[in-house]
């Protein structure tokens, strides 16, 4: 008996549709979240992530029913987020049928964000998103998807986001995301070994030998990608059976 | 098989519904005292601090009816703090006193690893178990927690393991408990809110 690393797509929306683009320019339709859900579900994901990265968030009745129509696709747990600033919002997600709720720039720009989620909903239910750029021979907190510095040290406020409440941390490298060279392996392990809640690695897959580096040497407890499973490039039921002949406790379903 | 889920709120509510819906249950969800005391089958879901389960019951009166119906023989399933509320206390709030059906209390998982216990783990199980039964063995549950009850104890049908041995799997007579979220676990989840339904029957 011990915990298997878990491998989770993520679903980036414009609140409708699966969208992909660089820094929320050139969107292009990436697919149907429904449908992507239900085969991720069958597929052996163990989780799911769907997030609303619309820069201008004028469509939120339309997210909270994305989420509504994938959650009844799934028998794994779903995390939903983007744009949540307040408890108030958290709960339309939460109704809508997510199991937990991921913050990102509202909680840089007000932590007690994390206190008020984890109160209401348990730790288990927040995830703090932290996208970090190396500056030097550390790593910065990046906003607003990556765009904005912060004079935050990601280890510093990774700790404090599991003291104010945070469950887990979904680790975006800004270096990384959209490169497919791989994890950054040295971040990953940096920000896992320093706190006491487990890591999502995010940012750089392309190949399952990333995988297996980032759940090695990463050591990351689960890893997160989003493209190269929509484009069918990897599948996920693949990768699960390269990593566990690598030596990686996954759970593969029967 | 009608089920009567109680909702006071807690998160996991929809899930836990959707599921027993898709195995053929027939689904009521209710916070009434006097719906509880009519119910001949019991799902309490839980998710979350432990103490907001224990205030939700209190604050609607539910506590005694809930301890009655059990009492009576109603068939019962807890899911994760449905679980843990099952016992005379928890350490996550030592303050507050649980339904106190079964002896002991609930602890914290070691500092060693790290918590929440978040994700997907196997049981082992301790003795035969008729939530588990077609269940295979290996099969993996999705758990989210950092407490949890004793493994040792008679009523422990199952354990899992995160820096110690812990109780996955609770059967005694009518009642009936998981540590894990079968609402969450994949096909070998279903096939235990099933079995429930059959234990139930």
């Amino acid at each position: 008996m011990s915990l298997a690393r878990r491998i989770i797509p993520c679903l980036d929306t414009d609140g409708a549709r699966v969208v992909k683009g660089v820094h929320f320019e050139g969107l292009r339709d990436a697919g149907d979240p429904v449908e992507l859900a239900a085969r991720y579900n069958s597929e052996g994901a163990d989780e799911l992530v769907v997030l609303d990265i619309a820069a201008a968030r004028d469509n939120r009745p339309t997210f909270l029913e994305t989420i509504r129509r994938v959650a009844e696709q799934l028998a794994i747990p779903l995390t939903a987020g983007g744009g949540i600033r307040s408890l108030e919002a958290a709960r339309a997600v939460v109704r809508a049928g997510a199991d937990k709720i991921t913050v990102n720039t509202a909680a840089v720009e007000r932590p007690e964000l994390l206190s008020e989620l984890s109160a209401e909903f348990g730790a288990q239910a927040v995830v703090l998103a932290i996208d970090a750029k190396r500056e030097g021979g550390d790593w910065q907190v990046r906003i607003r998807g990556g765009r904005q510095a912060t004079s935050l040290n990601a280890l510093d406020w990774a700790q404090r986001g599991v003291e104010l409440g945070a469950g887990e941390i979904v680790l975006t490298s800004v270096d990384r995301d959209g490169t497919q060279s791989g994890f950054d392996n040295e971040l990953t392990a940096a920000i896992s070994n320093h706190v006491s809640v487990p890591v999502i690695a995010s940012g750089g897959a392309k190949v399952p030998a990333h995988f297996l580096e980032v759940f090695t040497r990463g050591a990351a407890d689960a890893a997160l990608a989003a493209s190269i499973f929509h484009d069918q490039v990897q599948s996920i039921r693949a990768l699960k059976e390269f990593l566990k002949e690598n030596g990686v406790e996954v759970r593969l379903p029967c | 098989m009608n089920v009567t889920l109680i909702d006071y709120g807690a998160g996991n509510v929809p899930s836990v519904e959707r599921a027993l819906r898709r195995v053929g249950a027939q689904v009521e969800t209710t916070n009434l005292a006097e719906k509880i005391a009519a119910a001949r089958c019991l799902v309490l879901p839980g998710v979350g601090h432990c103490a907001a389960l224990i205030a939700a019951l209190d604050a609607h009166c539910l506590r005694q009816p809930l301890v009655d119906a059990v009492g009576r023989g109603v068939a019962f399933l807890g899911i994760c703090l449905g679980l843990q509320a099952l016992y005379e206390s928890s350490e996550e709030a030592p303050t507050l006193k649980g339904l106190g059906l079964l002896r002991d209390c609930v602890t914290r998982l070691p500092e060693n690893v790290k918590l929440p216990h978040m994700g997907w783990n196997t049981l082992k199980t301790v003795r035969a178990s008729r939530l588990l039964d077609t269940v295979p063995s290996g099969a993996y549950f999705y758990f989210a927690h950092s407490f949890a009850g004793p493994a040792a104890g008679q009523e422990s049908a199952a354990v899992s393991k995160h820096g110690r041995e812990f109780i996955a799997v609770l059967e005694k007579e009518n009642i009936c408990a998981v540590q894990f979220h079968p609402e969450k676990s994949g096909a070998a989840g279903a096939q235990v809110l099933r079995n429930f339904l059959r234990v139930a029957a």
